[in-house]
């Protein structure tokens, strides 16, 4: 993330820039939740892209005789109904939260992004239009939304991609719609305009990096968020299809055998706070970090 | 004031139109049939003929245009009308009837609870910022929002309700049937309804109560010599919850959002139950009628807050 921000701060050559990014580096590196939060982010990815070779047993196929065995040495966390392994679905889950917590946001900031910037630069009809069908949106709540598309694409982790997009691209809308409004009064548009510069030139080469830092923000955020509307939809049981691993689903999972085994659904439970308290950790960060107005105080 | 409560409410109509043409065409045109996905086992079993089916589109009238289908929705519901559900075959008001007072319940103790809380806990954090009460106030309210609320509920089940034996488990009593054991059933319910809530409102209070304190006006008053409590209940509070009034919308929205989960932890017969089960009885009916019922509710908590909002800060109602 850090790396990433530099090329956005650092791509101009005027002179406070540089204590800019040193700011930056203040705040976001000194912070001992922020680093908390990235240590345990760069832990996840870690651990998705790892998977195989860090689980123990096969999160999918498990051996009846175990079923719903105590935590101990064999099963680290203990195993479900059906004899599977808790930490291994535990470490394969990360990998269907952060699939659909990034594509998602991916998805929906691209979109929200276009549209958040053409209502806003052109104003007038198109801006009435999209602005308020995002009002229409944002008239759901996200989770309800989500339940609704859901339902009517039909399960399947990719549904669940497009309903949760779908549910949070008016956030994304109005808040890139709102930056798009202050930036567009800045002299340099007009003097864009003045040289002839074509609409299509001004937004992207103007409008877009100027709005794209609060995004990341935003976005850091959102993947918070998309995380517990994922766990919420496979907590109902909307999503991937059964033998694949999601925290929410096995949270569900857990529910019948409380008092045999409660690690079965407190483990994912927790880990999904842990990892959702990182995400917005590291979003907090970013955001005073960033921010030109807490400047000289932070 | 008034031309802008009258654009506030023009403009509030015409979202309304737009989530009933969003919440119709969603359920229409997206892929699947509902009436043959709702029939689908006894179609399976052999129990239904081709002439049946056709019958029963001609009565739910989905042999209509679907320009048709969407007028003859929208005036029945302009007319109290929300349509008789195709898997509890009763009317859809009905069910809003039975359920809706149950979610309102939950939901208002929650939202109460959660706003009074969350302004207590964001004021304080402000007032003594950078000291253990700060810290211990913030990171509260942001467990708040990170924590997987139906994972609160089953935490609180646990300890609570299988461990202590202190509350019952789950269900739910009118509390006009009896007061003691209803009180004692929505406790756990409430709290988890009003924890994401609460967190929100915490951190924002917190930090728009900083940006006051720095004012001017509010150093003005400590130099004349006034006590804390009347620089912060007198001077700092009146600007300092007016962005906090925009989070109350949106807490409408998490309460309804919430009780879909919480409903479903603790087997309430709620509104978010009532959607659940019909989404996945495939009865599209209930879950068009119920989205909008709640979209409306949420639209119009919002335009209040909008007039109040003017109201507050005429730098809003004359921009």
């Amino acid at each position: 993330m850090p790396e990433k921000q530099s090329t956005v701060t650092g791509a101009s050559e005027a002179p406070p820039i540089v204590s800019e990014w040193r700011r930056f580096q203040r705040v976001f590196f000194q912070r001992k939740l922020v680093m908390f939060g990235l240590v345990v982010l760069i832990l996840l990815v870690f651990t998705a892209i790892f998977a195989p070779w860090l689980a123990p047993h096969n999160p999918y196929r498990g051996k009846m005789a175990d079923s719903l065995s105590q935590p101990g040495n064999k099963y680290l966390l203990g195993t479900d109904i059906q004899g599977r392994d808790t930490l291994s679905r535990l470490i394969y889950g990360s990998r269907t939260a952060l699939m659909v917590g990034f594509l998602s946001v991916g998805l929906a900031g691209i979109f929200g992004m276009a549209l958040g910037i053409v209502a806003g630069y052109f104003g007038g009809f198109i801006n009435t239009i999209i602005m308020r069908v995002m009002d229409a949106l944002m008239g759901f709540p996200m989770l309800l939304l989500a339940l609704l598309l859901a339902s009517v694409l039909g399960s399947g982790i990719q549904n669940v991609i497009i309903a949760l997009s779908f549910a949070t691209l008016p956030g994304y809308t109005r808040f890139i719609h709102g930056l798009t409004l202050s930036v567009r009064e800045n002299d340099y548009i007009l003097a864009e305009e003045a040289m002839g510069a074509s609409r299509a030139r001004t937004m992207l080469r103007h409008i877009l990096p100027n709005v794209f830092p609060p995004m990341i923000v935003l976005i850091t955020l959102m993947l918070g968020n998309l995380i517990l509307a994922e766990a919420g939809l496979s907590f109902l049981g909307i999503g991937i299809k059964p033998p694949g691993a999601a925290w929410g689903s096995m949270v569900a999972d857990g529910y019948q055998y409380l008092l045999m085994n409660p690690v079965l659904s407190f483990a994912p439970g927790l880990t999904i706070m842990v990892v959702v308290f990182a995400f917005n950790m590291v979003g907090d960060g970013l955001r005073d970090a960033l921010d030109p107005r807490l400047r000289g105080l932070l | 004031m008034t031309a802008y409560i009258i654009r506030r409410l023009l403009m509030a109509l015409v979202i309304i139109f737009l989530v009933t043409l969003v919440v119709f065409f969603a359920m229409r045109l997206l892929p699947g049939d509902p009436l043959i996905i709702f029939l689908g086992q006894q179609a399976s079993q052999g129990t239904i003929t081709q002439e049946h089916l056709e019958t029963l589109r001609h009565e739910y009238g989905l042999d209509k245009p679907i320009l048709v289908q969407y007028a003859n929705w929208a005036y029945g519901i302009l007319r109290g009308n929300l349509g008789t559900s195709i898997h509890y075959h009763e009317k859809v008001s009905m069910l809003m009837r039975e359920r809706f007072p149950v979610t309102l319940h939950l939901g208002l103790m929650a939202f109460v609870i959660g706003n009074a809380l969350g302004i207590l806990l964001g004021m304080l954090a402000a007032i003594r910022r950078g000291t253990w009460v700060d810290t211990a106030a913030t990171t509260f309210a942001n467990i708040g929002i990170t924590i997987f609320v139906p994972w609160l509920g089953l935490l609180l089940m646990y300890a609570l309700g299988l461990k202590l034996e202190l509350l019952p488990i789950a269900g739910y009593t009118s509390p006009l049937d009896n007061f003691w054991l209803s009180t004692k059933q929505v406790i756990m319910p409430v709290i988890c309804l009003a924890i994401t809530g609460l967190g929100f409102i915490a951190r924002q209070t917190r930090s728009s109560m900083l940006e006051v304190i720095k004012q001017d006006y509010v150093r003005t008053a400590w130099s004349k010599g006034l006590r804390e409590r009347t620089v912060i209940l007198r001077h700092a509070v009146k600007n300092g919850l007016i962005p906090v009034i925009t989070l109350l919308g949106i807490g409408i929205g998490l309460v309804f959002g919430g009780s879909i989960l919480v409903e479903t932890v603790f087997a309430i017969p709620g509104i978010g139950r009532l959607l659940v089960t019909s989404v996945f009885a495939q009865d599209y009916v209930v879950v068009q009628s119920g989205t909008l019922v709640i979209a409306t509710i949420i639209i119009l908590t919002n335009l209040i807050v909008d007039i109040s909002y003017g109201w507050l800060d005429p730098r809003i109602r004359y921009g």
